[in-house]
């Protein structure tokens, strides 16, 4: 195997991809959205519980987060994976963090020490995967944006 | 010497490396390689005759509408066909879409449009839009089986092909399951109840002969790429007295006859069909692909199809979890498959590290997709120059990727 696809394939994707994290749907939830890369027709909905928090005036965070929908390892892998960090995050940190992974993917250049997200550093030297790479991304943030349930088609243009 | 014996040395592009190794092409389905005939047609035209057609009376001029003109003919003998019953079109989907709104402008509330569950969203979409706007319906005729392996539902004909059938149409071989339609059969039965028939050819146009006659549609439509010829120029075989009553769909220079400030007449078909500058290079270089496949020998073309799809299904077939789509007996070059664990795009892009340019996806159909229970499917289709040994190193790859991701 050359050393792109073991760079792409890193463990952390085979394992989230293998057994994803919060998957399926959240009856609590009070954002859904869903995306579609209109390429392959893979499909990902996302489910969040946005709340304020237990401390009073400040902005409201995501207390819970799931997702499900069908797709390739990268796709199934970010989704999973992004679950696990946007637990606790308000939707500004969410836009932050997502601007990281963006660069991630893109360039293969980490801003900063950012946890797993940077064994996504590899999809760069695949562009045609960057939205498989993104796809979650982009339902969780369409569904922070929404005030009830949408439908997301996510844009070709990265 | 048989032409077939140094096919390759023809194709250019296959002499390159892909990832340091050599490029194994099985994305046919999608779009086929060029001969270095067709490449030389191109070249040669822009060095020696580019002119626009129809409209100088200079010997450049004269000579590309000569060459254009003559390739219209090469088309028709390539069909069964007339010269006047060929438009040239960008490709298949430009080719349903001026049917779709010619053909369509005449239905009305309560009218039939009776397709299939097959179709590829370019045989789909645009009657979709005409039922939306003209408020008649669509109903498709079903896939039968778990795996499509059954075809089409001729069970259900009598039922669906009603006389409120106004427009019948059909893909001769479908993209993703690489079945073969009884096309004679389907048109027969559409004209017994008065339908106009659309046969989708955009696969079986290049994979083996192809007699409008025999078929007996009153439309084919089809693309020069995916039979050796440029991408950018198709046809619209239509048959000549439904040609006479049709209008056009795009209007302009060249298909005039007479122009007021007031209005306009048209020319006769063809060119009725052609407003603007026609993609001459491509016309004359479509022509060129008809001479390198016939000098083949399309029956030829289709054996060498079924034998090496049937070598590819047997040694798929061997492989553990792999789910293979459509008919286990004749089918045209292409095999497509999935598995429950490892997804398409996945397998594509390891497969690629081997030189092996594969599709991964819905293919353009997904509704089928949808009731097969899939989001998509690994397809590898071949055509002339492909080879037993390449479908081997496919079939290692797919165990190794199956092996890396734990499944298989």
């Amino acid at each position: 195997m050359s050393g792109d696809l073991s760079e792409l394939y890193q463990q952390v994707i085979l394992d989230h991809n293998k057994r994803p994290r919060n998957r399926g749907k959240l009856p609590t939830a009070n954002r859904i959205a869903h995306g579609d890369n209109p390429t392959c027709g893979d499909q990902c909905s996302v489910y969040l519980r946005l709340e304020p928090p237990a401390t009073p005036h400040q902005p409201e965070q995501i207390s819970a987060i799931t997702f499900d929908g069908s797709g390739c390892a990268i796709s199934q892998a970010s989704a999973s994976l992004m679950t696990t960090l946007a637990k606790g995050k308000t939707a500004a940190e969410f836009e932050s963090m997502f601007k990281n992974f963006h660069e991630i993917v893109t360039t293969g250049q980490a801003p900063e020490e950012i946890s797993d997200l940077a064994a996504f550093a590899g999809v760069h030297t695949f562009p045609a995967r960057i939205k498989c790479a993104t796809l979650g991304w982009h339902a969780a943030l369409n569904a922070l944006k929404s005030a009830a349930t949408s439908t997301l088609s996510e844009s070709l243009t990265r | 010497m048989s032409p077939w014996k140094n096919i390759r040395a023809d194709f250019p592009i296959l002499h390159q490396q892909v990832h340091g190794k050599p490029l194994i092409y099985l994305d046919n389905a999608a779009t086929a390689q060029k001969p270095r005939a067709v490449i030389d047609a191109l070249v040669h035209f822009y060095e020696r005759d580019n002119s626009n057609v129809h409209r100088g009376l200079h010997a450049l001029s004269m000579r590309s509408t000569d060459a254009y003109e003559t390739a219209r003919a090469r088309l028709a003998r390539f069909i069964n066909a007339a010269a006047t019953e060929i438009i040239f079109t960008r490709g298949t989907t430009e080719g349903i879409n001026l049917l779709a709104h010619s053909l369509g402008a005449k239905l009305r509330p309560g009218d039939v449009i009776l397709t299939t569950e097959m179709e590829h969203h370019s045989n789909l979409v645009p009657w979709q839009q005409v039922a939306r706007a003209t408020g008649a319906t669509i109903r498709y005729l079903p896939v039968v089986g778990a795996d499509a392996e059954g075809g089409l539902d001729l069970t259900q004909l009598d039922q669906l092909l009603t006389p409120a059938v106004k427009i019948f149409t059909c893909t001769h071989i479908s993209n993703t399951l690489g079945v073969i339609n009884p096309v004679e059969e389907l048109c027969r039965r559409a004209r017994a109840v008065g339908a106009i028939s659309v046969i989708d050819a955009a696969q079986s146009i290049g994979h083996g002969p192809l007699d409008v006659q025999a078929i007996g549609a009153d439309f084919v439509v089809f693309s020069g790429h995916k039979m050796c010829g440029p991408t950018g120029i198709g046809v619209l075989y239509g048959r000549r007295e439904q040609l006479e009553s049709l209008d056009p769909d795009e209007t302009g220079g060249g298909m005039v006859a007479n122009v007021t400030y007031e209005s306009a007449r048209w020319k006769p078909a063809p060119e009725r069909f052609e407003a603007g500058t026609p993609n001459i290079a491509g016309a004359i270089a479509l022509g060129r692909a008809c001479d390198y496949l016939d000098a083949l020998d399309r029956a030829e073309i289709a054996k060498h199809d079924q034998s090496l799809t049937g070598f590819a299904y047997d040694q798929l077939a061997k492989i553990p979890g792999i789910r293979l789509l459509g008919p286990t007996g004749a089918r045209s070059g292409m095999v497509s498959f999935a598995f429950s664990d490892v997804h398409a795009h996945d397998i594509v892009t390891f497969a690629d590290e081997d030189g092996l340019a594969l599709r991964g996806g819905h293919h353009c159909n997904q509704p089928l997709m949808r009731k097969l229970g899939l989001t998509g499917t690994t397809r590898a289709s071949f055509y002339i120059y492909n080879t037993e040994a390449e479908i081997e190193v496919l079939v290692t790859s797919l165990r190794r990727i199956l092996a890396f991701f734990g499944a298989g």
